[in-house]
């Protein structure tokens, strides 16, 4: 692979005009930031990236149990762009064309025979200097709002069975949050107790717009499941246009910014005012890509109103924000005020040093690169790499050996001894 | 400060950009819009991105009725070039970054003879 930057010509000209896509010439600069850090030295680990399943939806309906509803969803594949089995959404993140990768990568060359996510994704992950990525769909975040139950988790069932046989079991770093089919509670309880311990299998993850709400009765038995078996539960945000409160905004940077965080900012409250971290106190709970100002916020309003209607939360033995800062929260969209003292005193409220985890989110429109955490004048060394991979590390199992290969570094990856993974 | 050489005169036509590499490794983003050239920092003041490599598109403008009524949008005149990475667009004219004209990136002159063009670095 041609490297695009590494000892270049004394003076190098290049024309933009057409051309194959590249992941790696894109994200070129990326890796001259992982250089030029040194990320070598340390293990980074991504929680919330994205593969697109749609692009081999062929191959993963393949995968759906009931033959009835395979035939139906591998027809469906056969006629994307018109209605079909898989709900969607209004959406369109790639800004007019404006964010180029989404439509070049189809223009990037893979090896016939290799798995193309798995490629596609290595080549961003060690641009960027990650070494290990927890892999999540695309389409599917907006599953739960399928209006049929039995298609959520026949859809979820199927793609789960795909993800660990071709890419999880194949890869050894990828690992992903299972799909968990939220819609029929039975049917999330059987995905943890099928796939619980599967290889790369790192957790669950329940995609954010739904209305089901987290405290139902029928959920404790998985939630138990989870907790038994160690596995971390996490909320991956996204958003409903047709939400009737979502619905009154007319922009997608409005139903973004303010979608993203509303799920979470929902399940969360009644997570803990219903005193679920009670029932469950060794169940790991990680809120994804809703920033960090929401949690900020949400502490500061449920510990004021829960100090006057205590009666309204009995399960509670403490303010709502001690539970709150016992979870894990993904970094990313990371909010950048002008003044950097509100972010430290975010990631102070939150106890970034051992509950906030590094995530690009990448290939998605408003990726972060590990620089936005690497890069906080307030940090010590320490607190970085615990961040950016040593705490989730540690919450997924993963062994902290770094294995990246970044483009243009001058060291052999795993010839160093490692650094920085607090114990 | 150096000339780099970009390219032919008669190879940068309006609307064509090249991103020359200087011999300290900086990235400049040379275009050329209807006759004038313009040379900017290719990193772009966000997250770092190749801010000169992506989509050039003119300003949205939106339109207003005489009542203040809203009545639409239009691709106003002042051109743009927008980071790929993340939609960051760029005053072509100027180098500010349009959400916040006190940001801007690093502008470089930009000289031709003999033919060739050459930016200043």
């Amino acid at each position: 692979m041609d490297i695009p930057f590494k000892d270049p010509p004394p003076t190098e000209v290049r024309n933009l005009a057409g051309g194959e896509y590249s992941t790696i010439e894109l994200l070129r600069h990326a890796a001259k930031q992982a250089v030029e850090r040194k990320y070598r030295d340390f293990v980074i680990v991504d929680v919330d990236s994205h593969h697109y399943e749609n692009e081999t939806y062929r191959e993963v309906f393949k995968y759906i149990e009931s033959p009835v509803i395979r035939r139906a969803a591998l027809e469906s594949a056969e006629r994307p762009g018109r209605s079909n089995l898989m709900n969607g959404q209004v959406g369109y993140q790639d800004i007019s064309g404006r964010i180029t990768r989404q439509r070049g990568r189809a223009r990037e060359k893979t090896e016939p025979g290799e798995q193309r996510d798995i490629v596609m994704t290595k080549r961003w992950m060690d641009s960027m200097g990650v070494d290990y990525a927890c892999l999540f769909p695309t389409p599917m975040l907006f599953l739960g709002l399928h209006p049929q139950p039995e298609i959520e988790t026949a859809l979820a069932q199927g793609y789960n069975r795909w993800l660990c046989e071709e890419v999880l079991a194949k890869e050894d770093r990828l690992v992903s949050m299972l799909y968990l089919p939220f819609n029929d509670p039975e049917a999330a309880y059987r995905t943890v107790k099928e796939f619980g311990d599967k290889k790369g299998v790192s957790g669950f993850m329940v995609t954010s717009p739904r209305y089901k709400p987290v405290h139902d009765n029928s959920y404790m038995k998985t939630y138990a499941l989870l907790e038994e078996m160690g596995k971390p539960l996490s909320f991956h945000a996204a958003y409903n246009w047709n939400d009737q409160s979502m619905a009154l905004m007319n922009r997608f940077i409005s139903v973004h910014a303010v979608g993203f965080m509303m799920y979470n900012m929902i399940h969360l409250t009644n997570w803990v005012i219903n005193g679920l971290p009670e029932r469950f106190p060794n169940l790991k709970v990680m809120w994804i890509e809703s920033g960090l100002t929401w949690v900020y916020s949400l502490m500061q309003r449920l510990d004021h109103s829960y100090m006057m209607r205590t009666s309204d939360a009995p399960a509670l033995k403490r303010k709502p924000s001690e539970y709150m800062r016992e979870m894990y929260y993904s970094s990313q969209p990371m909010e950048m005020p002008d003044d950097k003292s509100i972010l430290e005193a975010t990631f102070k409220m939150i106890k970034a040093d051992t509950q906030l985890v590094w995530s690009s989110d990448y290939p998605h429109w408003d990726f972060d690169l590990p620089s936005v955490i690497y890069d906080l004048p307030f940090l010590n060394e320490t607190a970085k790499r615990n961040i950016l991979g040593g705490t989730a590390a540690k919450l997924f199992g993963i062994d902290p050996k770094v294995v990246k290969n970044i483009p243009g570094d001058i060291v052999a990856p795993g010839s160093r001894p490692l650094a920085g993974v607090a114990s | 400060m150096r000339e780099f050489f970009v390219a032919k005169a008669s190879e940068l036509k309006s609307g064509d950009r090249r991103i020359v590499t200087t011999d300290r490794g900086a990235e400049i983003g040379v275009f050329n819009h209807e006759g004038a050239y313009h040379a900017y920092s290719n990193t772009c003041l966000h997250q770092g991105g190749p801010a000169c490599e992506g989509l050039m598109i003119n300003r949205v403008a939106e339109v207003l009725g005489p009542g203040k009524t809203w009545e639409g949008e239009v691709f106003a005149e002042e051109m743009h070039f927008v980071c790929p990475w993340h939609g960051w667009e760029y005053d072509l004219k100027t180098g500010e970054a349009v959400g916040n004209r006190k940001l801007k990136l690093r502008n470089y002159d930009v000289v031709e003879h003999d033919g060739s063009i050459y930016v200043i670095a």
